[in-house]
């Protein structure tokens, strides 16, 4: 897998956007919000993917580290060479799940709950987000208006002239069969469904590797599931 | 150096198409403020006069799925391109794009496009055998704040009302926050940069407020896209808002502006979040900061009801405080009525604490 793995990032074209030319001054981990909350230096990992150093590639693949980033590319605003770190994390995050490398740290394993959750929104819904599936006990943040809104959602979002679950155009409409077919199938050809099918895939091997596993000797992926959301 | 500023500054101000737009929707301003959509198209369309489409069979961009790293770039590219089917299908050629999540990647797919016209011939062959349509790249692309920014001096002509506290007749104090996907990707499609952003600040100011600058406003509401989606991560999130919270405290602000749909929400309910945490808010007495986005802000001076047109009871921070200093003439008995104007329940509370605690 060493071997391959420059090979597989520098297929992307976003390395070639993100990454000119490092000169490793430092301004981007200086920025970062993730590098004042974490223990994360975007510097670093521009540098090592600039060196072409498989082994720390496959380091970095594995480990946490490529997870902290929150994608806000503030750093794209600051590099005097015009580099953009987040971009190189996005390339990092496809590679590791790719190849597996994602189920080895525990940041990564979560990407597992994010196709579970964004992930099957955008094929059923049409959107990223639906009010149906934000319950507020999963949501304690939303507060309690949000809990009167989930509570009365067809009155609330009718009275603000929303069209939720409605036919024709306006705000929540329901996405016609159509045009989730339409969706789908851009998804099918251009690789978003394999890609979900390969996280699962690799999640799976991880779940029986942990010992969840069904009656039926598959993985068991409700209790997966779970060990992923108590996971800290 | 005159010149040398008007230079600088003419870099930093983009081209806004002046009518004509294809609306292309926001998945999380239309969950958390459906309102906010509907009151861009009505004052385009009543107050302004503009023509804008809203086709309903566009659907979500993916940008969060893109950011939070389960939907692939060629994807991500994909379902773009489709919306720029619809659009071309419909005689349109400018984008009035609501979600910044959006703006950044339409602009990031734009750019990759030029830079690199594979991509570009990719993604429609991947439209074509998925959906036997074509695309066209659209003329101009606009954030909604940008086109109410280009027309900002028109809303303050008809507003009814002014950013001034009524009693006082002094300008009300704003901080705004922009979303991080608006300017830091693509400084250059924004108004006015990353650094000296003016497109909020330009509204408070024609308005009648008063812009008020802090030392993290540039600082990004700690959305993270996973580090919110997954609730173990969300720490991070609250400790992103809770830094500009204390940032802006000091300067007592009656309003948080916003442009993002994320942000918009994010700086509502992490006000409260924190307030339980913490037993304290950042400004606003036991309520909180209000909080509202440059739609919502255009409807409430141009005399847009608080409740039925503007949905201002979906805000965890109660926006009466502001509605009254400000001289809004509104029906509070309305605030949590239905369709027919009949009350259907109320909240436990509205603000950062229970009262009757």
């Amino acid at each position: 897998m060493h071997s391959k793995l420059n090979s597989l990032l520098k297929s992307d074209v976003r390395l070639e956007e993100g990454l000119t030319a490092c000169m490793n001054c430092g301004i981007c981990t200086a920025i970062c919000p993730a590098a004042e909350y974490f223990e994360y230096d975007p510097r670093s990992i521009a540098v090592t993917v600039q060196s072409g150093n498989e082994e720390e590639i496959a380091t970095l693949l594995e480990s946490d580290t490529i997870w902290y980033c929150g994608q806000c590319m503030s750093c794209k605003t600051r590099c005097p060479r015009n580099n953009c770190p987040g971009l190189i994390i996005s390339v990092l995050r496809k590679v590791s799940q790719e190849t597996g490398a994602f189920v080895q740290s525990r940041m990564g394993r979560q990407q597992y709950l994010i196709v579970k959750n964004i992930g099957m929104n955008i094929l059923n819904y049409g959107y990223c987000v639906h009010p149906t599936i934000l319950m507020p006990e999963n949501h304690p943040e939303q507060g309690p208006v949000w809990k009167w809104v989930y509570e009365n959602m067809g009155e609330v979002y009718a009275s603000v002239g929303a069209n939720l679950n409605g036919d024709g155009p306006g705000a929540m409409r329901k996405i016609s069969g159509a045009d989730l077919g339409e969706l789908h199938r851009i998804f099918k050809e251009s690789g978003g469904l394999k890609f979900y099918e390969t996280i699962e895939h690799f999640s799976k091997i991880k779940a029986l590797e942990l010992g969840f596993v069904n009656e039926n000797g598959e993985a068991d992926m409700e209790k997966y599931t779970q060990h992923l959301l108590q996971e800290i | 150096m005159e010149t040398k500023t008007k230079t600088r500054w003419s870099e930093h101000n983009k081209e806004i198409a002046d009518d004509h737009f294809f609306y292309l929707r926001s998945c999380i301003r239309q969950n958390f403020n459906p309102a906010a959509e509907k009151i861009f198209l009505s004052i385009l369309q009543k107050n302004l006069g503009k023509d804008i489409y809203d086709d309903p069979r566009h659907t979500t961009c993916t940008g969060i799925g893109y950011h939070a790293d389960i939907v692939p770039f060629e994807t991500l590219q994909t379902v773009i391109a489709r919306q720029f089917s619809l659009m071309a299908e419909k005689g349109y050629k400018n984008c009035a794009v609501s979600c910044i999540t959006s703006f950044g990647c339409y602009n990031e797919v734009l750019a990759t496009w030029k830079q690199f016209p594979d991509e570009m011939a990719k993604a429609g062959e991947n439209l074509r055998k998925a959906t036997g349509r074509e695309f066209e790249m659209p003329e101009n692309l606009s954030h909604s704040c940008d086109i109410i920014y280009k027309f900002r001096k028109e809303i303050a002509r008809q507003a009814r009302y002014r950013l001034v506290h009524r009693e006082t007749g002094e300008p009300l104090k704003i901080v705004d926050h922009i979303g991080c996907h608006y300017a830091k990707i693509f400084p250059e499609k924004s108004v006015g940069g990353s650094e000296y952003s003016r497109v909020l600040t330009g509204m408070i100011e024609a308005w009648g407020g008063e812009s008020v600058d802090y030392p993290e406003r540039r600082h990004c509401c700690g959305f993270g896209f996973r580090h919110y989606l997954i609730k173990n991560n969300r720490s991070y999130s609250i400790s992103n808002s809770r830094k500009k919270f204390v940032s802006m405290e000091p300067y007592r602000p009656d309003a948080i502006l916003t442009n993002c749909p994320g942000c918009n929400m994010f700086m509502d309910r992490w006000q409260y979040t924190l307030a339980q945490i913490e037993g304290k808010t950042y400004g606003g007495g036991t309520n909180g900061i209000p909080v509202l986005s440059h739609e919502e802000l255009a409807g409430l001076v141009l005399g847009y009801d608080p409740w039925k047109d503007l949905g201002l009871q979906m805000h965890q921070v109660d926006v009466e405080p502001l509605l009254q200093k400000i001289g809004i003439v509104y029906d509070p008995a309305q605030k949590f009525a239905g369709v027919n104007g009949k009350y259907i329940n109320e909240p436990l509370f509205t603000g950062c604490f229970n009262p009757h605690n």
